[in-house]
């Protein structure tokens, strides 16, 4: 199990090497954007993987998953939470982005393509 | 202990309380689907970019997480049955878990004072559920804490306890990954140089 009968693997080292990475990862992601090294999709894809990494550091560290007996019932929960999360936060954004494109005017339809497209006007 | 399938009765609680946590998540997942539909709707009020500061954010995130870290040392401190050390560290994730959420509310109260609370536009309205909805989890945990702390002074380190200190210190690093994606999302999204 991930915190009962695998306590052993829990050391204090476990928890520094895990709260020093959460750390890092997390003034990382804010000097990137405080300093504005990066712009735009580049910034937000690597933010997203600096966010996803610390995810996995505090799952791994803390939580101590994947390092249960097996079955490991816990990580295949934990999976299957990640598969739901992912169609509800994806599939909003898609169908809601749909939704917009098509309730456009003319005119923003016109404004929207062009912007997508880098057609100045 | 054996590698046989049968489950262990204290495995069967950190899973059950394992998966209300990843329910927990799939209610966190609508409401951070809601807050990326709506951040741009501001209805001329203000954005992201407008009302959060983030030299401010970057503090509470780091003080939910060095309290993330001295519940792990509690938990520790429990396994080594140490019950005095252990009160220290769920003492100070306390002390740590109600900074965060007095600046929270702080930060709440600012927003409301200055016209943009929920009422102002979508963007806020979603904004105060998704950090809202976490602090009240936050707030739950803080309950949760102070709880435990009684029961280890009047029943020691019992099994009881030790399971649901385990428990608890499952939620308390669910609370701070969770707290990881607002940051992201909410806070370093909104504050994006476009």
């Amino acid at each position: 199990m991930s915190t009962t009968h695998d306590e052993h693997k829990a050391t204090r080292s476990t928890y520094v090497i895990g709260f020093t990475l959460s750390v890092l990862l997390t003034l990382i992601a804010y000097v990137l954007v405080s300093q504005a090294l990066l712009y735009g999709w580049a910034l937000m894809l690597t933010l997203a993987g600096l966010a996803v990494w610390q995810l996995c550091v505090q799952l791994f560290y803390f939580l101590h998953i994947g390092s249960e007996q097996k079955p490991r019932f816990n990580t295949l929960a934990l999976l299957f939470a990640v598969m739901v999360v992912v169609i509800v936060v994806f599939g909003t954004l898609w169908i809601m982005k749909n939704l917009d494109y098509h309730d456009m005017t003319p005119q923003e339809t016109n404004t929207y393509i062009q912007e997508e497209e880098a057609i100045r006007r | 202990m054996s590698k046989a399938t049968v489950l262990h009765d204290d495995s069967k609680t950190t899973l059950g309380f394992w998966i209300y946590l990843m329910t927990d998540c799939v209610v966190f997942a609508t409401l951070f689907a809601t807050f990326a539909v709506l951040r741009n709707n501001t209805f001329g009020g203000p954005d992201g970019k407008e009302i959060f500061s983030l030299p401010y954010v970057l503090t509470e995130t780091l003080i939910l997480l060095v309290s993330s870290f001295t519940c792990g040392l509690a938990l520790l401190a429990a396994k080594r049955s140490d019950a005095r050390q252990t009160m220290l560290w769920f003492v100070a994730t306390f002390v740590l878990g109600a900074i965060f959420l007095g600046m929270e509310i702080n930060e709440f109260r600012n927003l409301v004072i200055e016209g943009y609370g929920w009422r102002r536009s979508a963007f806020l309205s979603s904004f105060f559920t998704l950090v809202g909805t976490h602090g009240a989890h936050i707030t739950a945990g803080l309950l949760w804490i102070t709880v435990m702390l009684r029961q280890i002074q009047t029943k020691g380190l019992s099994t009881h306890v030790m399971r649901r200190l385990t428990l608890l210190g499952m939620f308390w690093h669910f609370l701070d990954i969770v707290w990881i994606f607002i940051f992201t999302i909410v806070f370093l999204f909104g504050a994006m140089p476009s």
